[in-house]
């Protein structure tokens, strides 16, 4: 790290730094996208995968803090802070020429604050329509719900995004950029469609069968968590990492609690590590499984459902039986978990192992080896590493494809160094490599959860915590393997019972940007596999 | 009268003070309470047989595919037939939060459904919002797009509180002659009436 402090150092001297959990660096708009090029290009720094972009009110002015990581040099992580100066009409300068994915994080940005982003190709509103009054997740946003009424007119729509692009004189100018030819064939498809898991809306340029485009619509499920957290004190904003990406419940509690944890100096028992991770991976498999049940239910293999929920109801019922809800169980809490394990735990568990080695086989046999499957997975939806990394498709989608993206792995946290399992990688970067991918990974959890159902410690299950829990002022980020990829928190306290501010940096939402990408020049029947392939979570995505 | 459906015992209702008063008072408003053998028979038929909207927008809706597949398997009443397009359903299970953008596609999802058409709010975001009910872009409770006939609240109901809520439908339908009929589609008629959807009703 230090090195790579000196480098900066020498090559931008406007910039400042600051030492936390991850390095940061301060460093004015005007140097932003030449640091941003060197972080980018630099083979000493090579800073490749983008993980996200917070956007921030703090309060004098606005701005961005942005996390990169290295895939090639130990996958350490700094994140940059950009202020703006003009509060009235802030800008900053684009990235989105270095990371594919700046572009759909950049439009967040706009669309939660505000910001500006100069030569970003497509500044549209991302979650909200585009006659929304007002910035959400500024300081001083106006709640009224006159501004914004709920109607049941159709929203306006246009053809037309707006971009700002700067001349060689420096001057900003704003300009409209047609996003479908007026020649061009745009078909529909959402956000009410049996195939988008959800309400994603796609308009999709079309010529014949094949697609020519694909723009993406979000928003129809946003239900403004990050600003909910705003009002919530640090115990109340758990129960919302269970609505999320419902599947990875636990996985998110577990981020979160993590967290808050570490800014509070908390430390938890050995026996509350030993159950989170249990319940993660109980949480993985019970995910995979309906990942497979409806992905094959697309491809109108409806029947395999009805195999993989067998295996998840026996999962649900452990988690009942603990938890005391089938879903959005509200189980890690901060200091450990919130009750002991249910008395028939461990065998539970181990009935549930001995099934799923019997499972996976028939799952092998009933789908996989099918010539139709086949026909419709392989070579369908090809995603290169480079491209994976570029969209920041982490997660089975990313390992599929080659990249190494795993944080169980690469950047260890609770008592995973200790466990032996493999991180599944595999290099076709198709539709069903995607599949397999998940496939093996329910065997690697079931590993790991035969490593720990015989070695679950004693002693507490939650320490003592404050009720009103207050953090020092200061910011944190942390990230965990969620079912369906990196999980990024990043917490800004101001020293209340409250967070300041709560960003969360959802797996799908890159998923959901790679779309358009992959699916070109393929045919619109593949639409289907490649979406239900990529396994994005509607609500995780809008949050 | 002791209104069931799905042989289930009429003591193993909940509420059935509920539909009674809505019978009492149907009668004493002198609305005709005669169902015909007929009658009783298409609603036999339509109680037996609604399908749903393959509707979802959060977390709910994956209750909902845990009730399509084998293990509370609604195939034994007669509701798996999920229909993707509103025309060929007949109700619609608003399981998840309606958000502002989402309003008007749902509006228009419930307008297209073919007469005679039911709405069921599963969870409390439909409901009232739920845990999002303070948040600047969510519906609070759908109560105000479309008329409701069930509430099934939880967060997520469980699969057999879906079922509960599924058969309290389909024993309304049953009745629909005594109190429905005529009166219910009126309901429905003056909801509409004044939830008008400006860019449809007014060309
Ligand atoms: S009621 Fe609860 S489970 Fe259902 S959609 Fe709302 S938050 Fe999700």
């Amino acid at each position: 790290m230090a090195e790579i402090q000196e480098k900066i150092a020498k090559l931008f001297p406007q910039a400042t730094f600051e030492q936390g959990d991850v390095l940061r660096i301060c460093i004015p708009d005007a140097q932003w996208h030449d640091l941003a090029s060197a972080l980018r290009h630099d083979p000493d720094l090579n800073y490749d995968y983008m993980i996200t972009i917070a956007g921030m009110d703090w309060r004098t002015s606005l701005g961005c803090v942005y996390f990169l990581q290295s895939t090639t040099r130990g996958n350490d992580v700094i994140s940059v802070k950009v202020e703006t100066t003009d509060r009235e009409n802030p800008m900053l300068h684009s990235v989105a020429d270095l990371w594919a994915v700046a572009t759909l994080y950049e439009r967040e940005v706009y669309d939660f604050f505000g910001i500006i982003f100069i030569n970003n190709p497509d500044m549209r509103r991302l979650f909200l329509n585009i006659d929304w009054v007002g910035y959400p997740l500024r300081k001083d946003y106006d709640q009224d719900p006159a501004l914004n009424p709920i109607t049941t007119e159709s929203e306006r729509q246009s053809d037309f995004t707006q971009t700002w692009v700067e001349g060689p004189d420096g001057k900003v100018e704003k300009k409209e950029v047609r996003i479908f030819q007026p020649e061009e064939f745009v078909v529909n498809i959402g956000p009410q469609h049996p195939s988008t898991h959800g309400v994603l809306r796609f308009r999709t340029a079309v010529d014949g069968e094949i697609i020519k485009k694909i723009d993406v619509y979000m928003g129809y499920i946003h239900r403004g968590v990050e600003k909910l957290c705003e009002d919530l004190t640090y115990q109340q904003t758990l129960h919302y990492m269970d609505r999320l990406d419902y599947f990875s419940a636990h996985n998110y509690h577990h981020g979160l609690c993590r967290l808050i944890e570490r800014a509070a100096g908390i430390q938890i028992t050995r026996r509350a590590e030993v159950i989170r991770v249990m319940m993660d991976e109980l949480s993985r498999i019970a995910s995979h499984c309906l990942f497979m049940g409806t992905f094959c239910m697309d491809l109108g293999a409806t029947s395999m459902l009805f195999y993989t929920l067998r295996v998840r109801e026996m999962i649900l019922d452990i988690m009942e039986k603990t938890c005391g809800a089938r879903m959005t169980f509200n189980y890690d809490c901060i200091g450990g978990v919130m009750q002991d394990l249910a008395p028939d735990f461990q065998k539970d568990v181990k009935a549930l192992l001995a099934v799923i080695p019997a499972n996976i086989k028939e799952y092998n046999k009933v789908f996989v080896g099918n010539v139709i499957a086949k026909e419709r997975m392989v070579g369908v939806g090809y995603l290169s590493k480079e491209d994976a990394i570029d969209y920041a498709v982490t997660g089975p989608s990313g390992r599929a494809s080659g990249w190494s993206c795993d944080i169980r792995k690469i950047r260890p946290y609770s008592i995973y160094p200790e466990l032996d399992f493999e991180e599944v990688l595999m290099a076709e970067g198709d539709a069903m490599a995607r599949f397999k991918v998940r496939l093996r990974e329910i065997e690697e959890s079931a590993k790991i959860l035969a490593q720990l159902v015989d070695n679950i410690p004693e002693g507490e299950y939650c320490v003592k915590v404050p009720k009103m829990l207050k953090l020092p002022v200061g910011h944190w980020w942390e990230m965990v393997e969620g079912c369906r990829g990196v999980f990024g928190l990043y917490l800004e306290s101001d020293g209340t019972a409250k967070p300041y501010r709560l960003k969360i940096a959802p797996p799908c939402l890159p998923l959901a940007g790679v779309v358009d990408h992959i699916t070109e020049g393929m045919k619109i029947a593949d639409l289907i596999t490649i979406g239900g392939s990529l396994d994005y979570i509607i609500p995780d995505m809008d949050r | 009268m002791e209104v069931t459906t799905k042989s289930m015992p009429y003591d193993a209702w909940k509420d059935n003070e509920y539909i009674e008063n809505l019978v009492k008072e149907l009668q004493e408003s002198g609305t005709n309470v005669i169902v015909g053998s007929f009658d009783k028979l298409i609603n036999w038929g339509r109680s037996n047989s609604i399908w749903p909207l393959t509707f979802a927008t959060s977390c709910c809706g994956i209750e909902f595919v845990s009730l399509g597949a084998a293990r509370f398997d609604m195939a034994r009443f007669g509701w798996e037939v999920a229909r993707s397009s509103p025309r060929q359903a007949d109700f619609m299970m608003v399981a998840g939060t309606i958000v502002n953008r989402m309003v008007p596609v749902f509006r228009r999802l419930y307008d297209q459904l073919a007469e005679p058409k039911y709405v069921i709010a599963c969870g409390s975001c439909a409901i009232s919002g739920g845990p999002f009910n303070k948040s600047y872009h969510v519906a609070k409770g759908i109560e105000d797009i479309v008329p409701v006939d069930v509430f099934v609240p939880g967060c997520p109901p469980r699969p057999e509180a879906m079922i509960y809520g599924i058969m309290q439908l389909s024993r309304k339908i049953k009745v629909e002659r005594f109190f429905g009929g005529v009166n219910r589609q009126q309901k429905q008629e003056d909801f509409l009436k004044s939830h008008p959807v400006q860019d449809v009703d007014q060309g």
